[in-house]
């Protein structure tokens, strides 16, 4: 017998494992975790953007029913160090100390200055009240420009200065020679407005300890327990192999729970004061304040280009809004983008130079995309308007200045070398399902008909750097970790399959696409997989789950770890079936002889005979376990063509999306349909920046959205149906030839439907609208131009 | 503290709550129910929706007091001996959940809408879920999800819901 033809489970729209349990409401999330003698804790937080601290009195807060214990910033100071940074992106980056909890200054509005523990949630939030507070108000911080000037107010009053670091690239010839020889020359200015991530599930971290032996349980709402442990370690100053971080159930991260937050600090810090378990849960509004925030930044950008449109080069400068203090990967956001910023296309001269600028807001950090997307932003809307300026089709721009196909493997100007990819291709599909000819048609007529309701057309060809990996390349952007993944599997004595991942999935399907992966390697059937994670002592090592770089390296793997297994199977076949290794096939997760099939073993028996250890070769240790940890030469660069139809009206300044179309190549797809659900919550985000999302700020710094009220998150009716497509060129950097696709539709898309707005008046004379894309703010450019 | 009587998912409680106590927190924290998670402190997001006395209500807008005499159904009392609901299934199908977290109150606000408007148009459905965000999915496969479930639901099943609460209040 040789292995039964099986259906490759690689490829295949399997509905997913998880949502057996999401589904019937059998979840874990931090929140859930109830135990005797748990503590609810609270946070008082500062309601002023800057100010000195100069009293916290906590004592009226434990006369409070219910309370336990109330701790100002300066009771748990002892034993709490500086939250970390870990991506100091230049040698002279200006480091401020980060107090999980403020002493003496608070440097943005929800800056925590005092923690209430009590008996119940209710006991807590309560007792915030009673807490005294003075404060010494000092001048906020809030105009990146401003904030630059000789004479302006210090957010960090030591560091003299809110610069936190200037980083430049620049590559090819000088931009000066290149704008000296070019025929065109645009600059424009983009603002990326700030966003709040929004994960649905809002933080929540549990602490449990363990007296007697000095250990912590620390549960999380986090992305990342292996970093969280050992960063935790070095905050509170507790031995990491005393830390066992779990991510249980979460619901959701999009970078927001990338982080190190100082509530877990405290959590932990408290639960070793009090020796007893603590909860604590963020409010949304909350949240708002405590959640790092994402985008925030000012791009100028300056393009050179021939009269036939061939770009000569592109400058850019960032002024970064880092927020009050540095999070875990606080400055090194925009430098991701500074390699993204000339895309697709060819060039002679890029000039990028970010600075990165304190300001007393909430900490920005990683958001879905971070960096790629307001980089492929810029580049995409200057695109448009220099296809404008040339009277030339947007896409036709593209196609004159893109990498062809027979191109790749091709190193860009910034220096990134693309493994793969077929734009043309991608573009022609999409302009196909579009209906681009026709729509242009129409969008014709409208105009020549002076409709109110104008048509746009918004077209965005992107590429992102995907599976966040080569070690080597994050030593030399300054980066603190490897971007290595690990998985080991192991074949249990009945045959089945424990596969152990160090990604840490928050809705993407893990643990169904990993199943898919080793099954099919093993092949052994989907649902004898069992993929453990998000526990430090169950899965060890990990770093975890962000930048799309789960499946290009966790996923890589788990697919190596199982080439493994199966190498290590075949020794243990061969001898119970007395065949030398290379006389074995191996399919369907049979081992048999070649020309006598009927002598034959399964894997999974073989795990049997290796668990029993009864006869096996001289030399084979018992079982059959892998353990791969992979840290690829490259990242991977999926792309894309996204096309968007608006009809934006004039009058009302509404826009509404009338039809999306895109065609993405991730390569090779495991599982298709969570594939398009990753693509279509994208899609989601990258539309609710171009039009809806925004954190405001008053003068005072307030945070104005303050609340999900407030907070445009759009809802079903507020989005299209999108027609979603692909082509598949696969990746080169690993195996299985897979490249990620979290961050894709939330980097295209944003562009795509602003382009889109701005074609539909463009001939009214508008050229910008200003993100998001509002009905005033549309509106007002419509009236703007026509005054 | 006031004393309320309640029918959760088919099981009676006799409670003594506060009277601010949200129907949330009362769920979560003291039947130890913890399928209805709370997204949100504005009544904005709708993960916490469940059902009570056959209407979808958001349970964080709701205090537990109101509830009083009343039958609350959530999404772990849909299930009913193991066997998921058209729209779980649906869901499931569809792909109509990443995180999860919207999931239940997604699921409890479609079983409204498929109880009054039992073949809703797509648009209908985005209307009708208009109180429920979702972070994750872009709603085009919770949409796909409800609308698979109105098709293959028989009108037998929806009876049987409310037949829970019924029996529930009785
Ligand atoms: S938690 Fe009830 S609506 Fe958000
Ligand atoms: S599935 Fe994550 S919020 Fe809806």
């Amino acid at each position: 017998m040789t292995g039964q033809a099986v259906e490759p489970e690689v490829g295949r729209a399997r509905a997913r494992k998880e949502d057996a349990w999401l589904i019937t409401g059998q979840t874990t999330w931090t929140d859930n975790i109830q135990m005797a003698g748990l503590l609810h804790l609270a946070v008082l937080r500062s309601p002023m953007a800057h100010a000195r601290v100069t009293r916290v009195d906590v004592t009226p807060a434990l006369r409070c029913p219910g309370v336990v214990a109330a701790f100002s910033g300066a009771d748990l100071a002892e034993g709490l160090g500086s939250l970390p940074c870990a991506w100091p992106v230049t040698e002279d980056i200006v480091l401020p100390d980060h107090p999980p909890i403020a002493v003496d200054e608070v440097r943005h509005a929800g800056d925590p200055v005092a923690v209430v523990a009590a008996r119940d949630r209710y006991a807590a939030a309560d007792a915030l009240e009673a807490i005294e507070v003075d404060y010494d108000p000092l001048p906020p911080v809030l105009d990146l420009e401003a904030a630059l000037a000789p004479d302006a107010p210090l957010v960090h009053a030591d560091k003299g200065t809110n610069r936190c670091y200037t980083w430049p690239l620049a590559t090819g010839e000088s931009f000066e020679a290149v704008r000296a020889r070019a025929d065109v020359v645009l600059r424009r200015r983009y603002h990326q407005q700030r966003l709040i991530p929004n994960a649905m599930e809002p933080r929540a971290v549990v602490v449990t300890p363990l007296a007697a032996s000095g250990e912590y349980t620390v549960y999380s709402a986090t992305q990342i327990p292996h970093i969280l442990r050992i960063m935790l370690s070095v905050v509170t100053g507790i031995p990491e192999q005393k830390l066992r971080v779990i991510a249980p159930d979460v619901g959701g991260g999009f970078g927001s729970k990338l982080q190190v937050y100082g509530e877990e600090a405290l959590a932990l810090a408290i639960a070793r004061r009090l020796g007893r378990p603590v909860k604590w849960t963020e409010s949304r509004s909350e949240g708002y304040l405590a959640t790092h925030h994402g985008r925030g930044m000012i791009q100028d950008v300056e393009v050179a280009a021939t009269s036939e449109g061939r770009l000569l080069g592109l400058k850019v400068g960032l002024l970064a809004d880092m927020g009050a203090y540095l999070m875990l990967v606080t400055p090194g956001i925009p430098i991701l983008g500074a390699f993204m910023y000339p895309a697709i296309y060819k060039m002679d001269a890029y000039e990028f130079s970010c600075t990165g600028v304190f300001t007393t807001k909430t900490p920005t950090d990683a958001y879905r995309g971070a960096g790629r997307p307001e980089a492929t932003y810029a580049i995409e809307r200057v695109m448009d308007e220099l296809a404008a300026e040339l009277g030339l089709d947007p896409v036709e721009l593209r196609r004159r200045n893109w990498i062809r196909h027979d191109e790749f493997p091709y190193t860009t100007i910034a220096g990134l070398t693309y493994d793969s990819g077929d734009y043309e291709a991608a573009t022609a599909k999409a302009l196909e399902l579009f209906g681009y000819d026709a729509l242009r048609a129409e969008q014709r007529e409208r105009n020549e008909r002076g409709d109110p309701v104008r048509l746009g057309i918004g077209v965005s060809t992107y590429t992102e750097m995907c599976g966040l990996a080569p070690s080597r390349v994050l030593r030399d952007l300054r980066y603190s970790a490897g971007g290595w993944e690990a998985a080991s599997i192991r074949m249990l004595p009945t045959g089945k399959v424990e596969v152990v991942t160090g990604t840490s999935p928050h809705g993407q399907g893990h643990e169904t696409c990993w199943s898919q992966i080793a099954a099919d390697v093993l092949g052994v059937p989907f649902e004898d997989v069992e993929v453990v994670h998000g526990d430090t002592r169950t899965a060890p090592q990990g770093m975890d789950t962000y930048g799309s770089r789960s499946l290009a390296v966790g996923g890589e793997a788990v697919h190596r770890a199982a080439t493994t297994v199966v190498a290590k199977a075949r020794k243990v076949a061969a001898h119970l079936l007395e065949a030398s290794e290379q006389d074995l096939e191996f399919s369907g997760g049979v081992f048999s002889v070649k020309g006598s099939p009927e002598a034959h073993k399964t894997i999974q028996e073989i795990a049997f005979e290796a668990f029993t250890h009864h006869d096996l070769p001289d030399g084979v240790e018992p079982g059959i376990n892998a353990e791969h940890v992979v840290d690829p030469e490259n990242f991977s660069y999926p792309h894309g063509t996204h096309l968007c139809a608006v009809e934006v009206d004039t009058e009302t300044g509404r826009t509404r999306i009338r039809r999306y179309v895109c065609v993405d190549d991730v390569g090779r797809v495991v599982n298709p349909m969570i594939v398009e659900g990753q693509v279509h919550g994208g899609l989601a985000q990258g539309i609710a920046q171009a039009l809806y999302e925004e954190a405001v700020y008053d003068d005072e710094g307030n945070l104005v959205s303050g609340t999900m009220a407030d907070y445009l998150v759009p809802s079903a009716a507020d989005l299209p149906d999108f027609v979603t497509d692909r082509t598949e060129t696969p990746a080169t950097s690993n195996a299985l030839g897979v490249k990620g696709v979290g961050e894709a539709g939330t980097i295209a898309s944003t562009p795509a439907v602003v382009n889109a707005v701005v074609d539909a008046l463009r001939p009214l004379g508008v050229h910008d609208v200003r993100m998001p894309c509002t009905p005033e703010r549309v509106w007002r450019a419509v009236k703007e131009a026509s005054g | 503290m006031t004393r309320i009587k309640v029918n959760v998912d088919g099981t009676a409680y006799e409670d003594d709550v506060e009277p601010r106590l949200l129907l949330a927190h009362y769920l979560r924290d003291r039947l130890g129910l913890t399928g209805t998670p709370i997204g949100c402190d504005t009544s904005t997001c709708g993960a916490c929706t469940v059902d009570l006395d056959g209407q979808s209500v958001k349970s964080c807008a709701v205090l537990a007091v109101q509830a009083d005499g009343g039958a609350v159904t959530t999404v772990q009392g849909l299930a009913r001996n193991g066997a998921w609901t058209a729209l779980q299934r649906a869901f499931h199908e569809r792909h109509g959940l990443q995180c999860g977290y919207c999931t239940p109150g997604m699921i409890m606000a479609a079983r409204d809408l498929l109880r009054e408007n039992p073949h809703p148009t797509a648009d209908e459905v985005r209307q009708a879920l208009e109180g429920n965000l979702c972070r994750c999915t872009g709603y085009q496969n919770i949409v796909r999800a409800v609308l698979a479930a109105a098709e293959e639901e028989d009108t037998s099943a929806r009876p049987e819901a409310h037949q829970v609460t019924e029996e529930a209040t009785a």
